[in-house]
C-alpha cells in the first residue's frame, strides 16, 4: 500500500515593524499613539533600568545579575499585552516584564541584591517569583491555567522562557499537559540564539521553536522579537484565544541576548563582534524610535524628557534599594513552613 | 463501625474531603477510570466528575508542577505518583519549587498540595516498585513526611495532609493496603500531623518505626516490655514523644524500610544521641534493609527487616 500524507503544517512567522521603522499598516494592532509612546517609554526605562543594574553589579552594589539588554521589545510588548487578571510565571531574565506590569523596580534591584521581599507583588498583581532552574516553571504555569479553567475565571496564565528552555523536559511535559487539556496558557519563548554559549542551533534540529507547537497539537507563530508591534499582537490573540477557550499557544520571539548571560559571563569567549552589530542594527528601541519620527510621535526633545524621566525613575529606585533595611536574619524561620517546627524553635532559641 | 483496609479508608478521605471542599482535586496516571492501579481512587470521577479527578499524561514532573500551579492559584491538589520508585522526575519540582515558594515569596505564595506514593516491599512486581526512599524528602526543607501504619490513622493523617498549608509527601506502604482491617469511622476526624503516637507503653526499650515496619516492630515485641512508638510524621518529626520514652526506657532500636545508610533512622538516632545521650544505657540501633540495590521480589525477603531481626537487635540492647 502507498504511504499516505496524514497532516500537512505551516509555520507562521509575523513582522509587522522593520528595522527602517516601516510598519506594516495592514497588520498594525489597534494602538493609539499615547499607548505608542508608553510602549517606547517604558522599553526605556528597561533599558536604563537594565544598564544601571549592569553598573550597580560592577560596583559589587548587587549580586549576580541577567541582562535583558536587546530583548526589551519581547518583554515589554507581551507585558502590556496582559489584563490584570492574568498570571505570569517569569524565568530569570524578566526584569522588563516585571517592570511593565507595575512591579517597582527597586524591588527587583532588592531581588538582586540577594533578598527574597524584592519579588513579593502587591496583592492583584500576579507575577510568580523568578524561577532560576531553567523551564521548571513551565509545569506550574500549566498547573495555573488548569485552575484557572476550573473556576472558570476570565484569565489566562503567561509563561516565559529562553531557547535553551526548550530542550528541558519540562518544557515538553508542560506544553504536552496544557494542550492535552486545552488549557488557557500562554508560552512565551524569547529565543534569544544563546544559551550561555550554546547557539540555538545546539539546542534542536528543528527550523524554528515555534514549530513545536505542532507536536502539542496546540498553535505557534514566531514573531520578530525586537518588533514590539508584532510581539504585542501576537499575544493578545494568544490571551484572547486562551481566554475563548480554544487552547495555548507558543509564542517564539525571535530576538538577541545583547549582553552577557549574566554578569558572571563573557560573551565574547564564544560569539563573534559581527555576530553581534548585526543585531546592534535590529534594536527594537530604535526601530520604534525611527517609526515615531515619521509619525511626528517623535522629537529631540522628546526624547531628552523620557530619557531624564526614566533616569529619575531609576534613581529613584536606586536609592529605595538602597535604603531598604536588612531583613533581620530570624525573619527566614518564618518561611519554610506555615509554623515553626520543634526543632527550628529550638534553633532560632540558639541563634 | 465498619472495618476498613487502608485502601478503603484513603478513599474515604479523598471523598469526604472532596465533597467538603470543592478545591480538592485529584490527578495522576490512571486515577480517573481505572480507580488508580491499587484502586484508592476508585468511584472518585463518577462522583466528581473528570474536572476534579484527572487523569493526567504519564509524566510525573509535570504531575506534581503542574500541582503546585494548582495549589499556588488556590486549589488543594491531590496528586498521584503510581510508584514511589517513578518519583525521581518530580524531585525537582518537589526539592525545587514545591518546598521552596513559600519562602521564595515571603508567604505571598503557598503550595497547600499533597503527593501520595506507594512505597514498599511486598507485592512482588518488577524493579523500581519496592523503594522505600523517605530519607530524600525529609532532607527538604518545607516538605513534610506522612507515612501512616493503619487505616485508621491514613484516614486521618490524609485528612490532615489536605488540609495542612504546606506541601505533604504522603507515603503508602504497598503491603499495609490490604493486609489488615480496623474500624474507621466516617465522618470528619483528623490525626494531627507532626506527632508521634506511643502504639503501646512499655519500660525497658523504646522501638521507633514506621509504616508497614511498624507491624514487624509489633511481630517482634510481643515477650517484650517494650514502648513503641509510631513516628507518623518523619519530618517534622515529633522529637518530644522520642526523647520522653527514651529518657523513660534508656534503650533504643529504630527500624525502618530502607537502607540503613542515610536513611531517616539515622536522623532519629543523631537527634536521640545529642539531646538524651544521657539517658542511654546502650547503643542505640538501627534495623534497615540492607545496603544494597533492592533486589527482584525472589529475594526480597532478605533484604528488609524481618521480625527476627528485630527481635535480635532489642536482646543487643537488652544487654546493657
Amino acid at each position: 500500500m502507498p504511504e499516505k500524507i496524514l497532516d500537512s503544517f505551516t509555520v507562521k512567522r509575523l513582522d509587522i515593524l522593520d528595522e527602517k521603522g516601516n510598519a506594516d499598516e495592514a497588520l498594525m494592532p489597534s494602538i493609539s499613539n499615547e499607548d505608542i509612546r508608553r510602549f517606547y517609554e517604558m522599553m526605556l526605562l528597561a533599558r536604563t533600568f537594565d544598564q544601571r543594574a549592569l553598573n550597580l553589579q560592577r560596583e559589587g552594589r548587587i549580586g549576580t545579575y541577567a541582562s535583558i539588554f536587546g530583548q526589551e521589545a519581547s518583554q515589554i510588548g507581551s507585558a502590556l499585552a496582559l489584563e490584570r487578571t492574568d498570571w505570569v510565571f517569569p524565568s530569570f531574565r524578566e526584569n522588563g516584564v516585571y517592570i511593565a506590569l507595575g512591579h517597582p523596580p527597586y524591588k527587583i534591584l532588592q531581588y538582586w541584591g540577594g533578598d527574597e521581599r524584592g519579588l513579593v507583588t502587591e496583592k492583584g498583581l500576579n507575577i510568580f517569583p523568578v524561577c532560576i532552574p531553567v523551564a521548571t516553571h513551565v509545569p506550574h504555569a500549566a498547573g495555573a491555567a488548569m485552575a484557572v479553567k476550573y473556576r472558570g475565571d476570565e484569565a489566562a496564565v503567561v509563561a516565559y522562557f529562553g531557547d535553551g528552555g526548550t530542550s528541558e523536559g519540562d518544557f515538553h511535559e508542560g506544553l504536552n499537559f496544557a494542550g492535552t487539556f486545552r488549557l488557557p496558557a500562554v508560552f512565551i519563548c524569547q529565543n534569544n540564539q544563546w544559551a550561555i554559549s550554546v547557539p540555538r542551533e545546539r539546542q534542536t534540529a528543528a527550523g524554528t521553536i515555534a514549530q513545536k507547537a505542532i507536536a502539542y497539537g496546540i498553535e505557534g507563530i514566531q514573531v520578530d522579537g525586537n518588533d514590539i508591534f508584532a510581539v504585542y499582537k501576537a499575544t493578545r490573540q494568544a490571551l484572547e484565544r486562551a481566554k475563548k477557550g480554544k487552547g495555548p499557544t507558543l509564542i517564539e520571539c525571535f530576538t538577541y541576548r545583547m549582553s552577557d548571560h549574566t554578569t558572571a559571563d563573557d560573551a565574547s569567549r564564544y560569539r563573534t563582534k559581527e555576530e553581534v552589530d548585526l543585531w546592534k542594527s535590529r534594536d527594537p528601541l530604535l526601530r520604534l524610535k525611527l517609526f515615531m519620527e515619521k509619525k511626528d510621535l517623535w522629537t529631540e526633545e522628546y526624547q531628552k524628557e523620557a530619557e531624564a524621566k526614566a533616569r529619575s525613575a531609576v534613581d529613584e529606585a536606586e536609592k529605595k534599594a538602597e535604603s531598604v533595611e536588612r531583613p533581620d536574619p530570624r525573619d527566614m524561620f518564618n518561611y519554610t513552613y506555615g509554623k515553626l517546627t520543634q526543632r527550628q524553635q529550638q534553633e532560632l532559641k540558639d541563634f | 463501625m465498619p472495618k476498613l483496609n487502608m485502601v478503603q479508608a484513603i478513599n474515604l478521605a479523598l471523598k469526604e474531603e472532596m465533597q467538603r471542599d470543592k478545591d480538592v482535586v485529584v490527578l495522576g496516571e490512571d486515577v480517573g477510570r481505572d480507580g488508580g492501579v491499587f484502586r484508592i481512587t476508585e468511584g472518585l470521577l463518577a462522583q466528581f466528575g473528570p474536572d476534579r479527578v484527572v487523569d493526567t499524561p504519564l509524566a510525573e514532573s509535570v504531575i506534581v508542577g503542574a500541582s503546585i500551579g494548582m495549589a499556588v492559584y488556590g486549589l488543594k491538589p491531590v496528586a498521584e505518583v503510581q510508584f514511589e520508585g517513578f518519583i525521581y522526575p518530580a524531585v525537582d519540582q518537589i526539592s525545587n519549587h514545591a518546598s521552596r515558594i513559600r519562602s521564595r515569596s515571603r508567604g505571598r505564595h503557598t503550595v497547600p498540595l499533597v503527593i501520595r506514593t506507594p512505597y514498599g516491599v511486598g507485592i512482588k512486581a518488577p524493579e523500581h516498585h519496592s523503594e522505600s526512599c523517605e530519607a530524600i524528602f525529609c532532607h527538604m526543607p518545607g516538605i513534610k513526611v506522612v507515612m501512616p501504619a493503619s487505616p485508621y490513622y491514613a484516614k486521618g493523617l490524609l485528612i490532615s495532609s489536605i488540609r495542612d498549608p504546606d506541601p505533604v509527601i504522603f507515603l503508602e506502604s504497598t503491603r499495609l493496603y490490604r493486609l489488615l482491617r480496623e474500624e474507621v469511622p466516617e465522618g470528619e476526624y483528623t490525626v494531627p500531623l507532626e506527632k508521634a503516637r506511643v502504639v503501646q507503653e512499655g519500660k525497658d526499650v523504646t522501638i521507633i518505626s514506621w509504616g508497614f515496619m511498624l507491624h514487624r516492630t509489633l511481630e517482634a515485641v510481643e515477650d517484650i516490655d517494650a514502648e513503641v512508638i509510631d513516628l507518623m510524621t518523619l519530618n517534622p518529626f515529633d522529637e518530644e514523644t522520642v526523647y520522653q520514652s527514651v529518657k523513660k526506657t534508656g534503650r533504643v532500636v529504630i527500624v525502618n524500610e530502607a537502607p540503613k545508610t542515610g536513611s531517616f533512622g539515622s536522623e532519629i538516632s543523631a537527634s536521640i544521641a545529642e539531646s538524651a545521650m544521657l539517658y542511654l544505657k546502650g547503643p542505640i540501633l538501627r534495623v534497615a534493609s540492607c545496603d544494597v540495590v533492592l533486589p527482584l521480589p525472589k529475594l526480597e525477603d532478605y533484604y528488609a527487616p524481618t521480625a527476627e531481626r528485630i527481635k535480635k537487635a532489642i536482646s543487643e540492647v537488652m544487654k546493657y
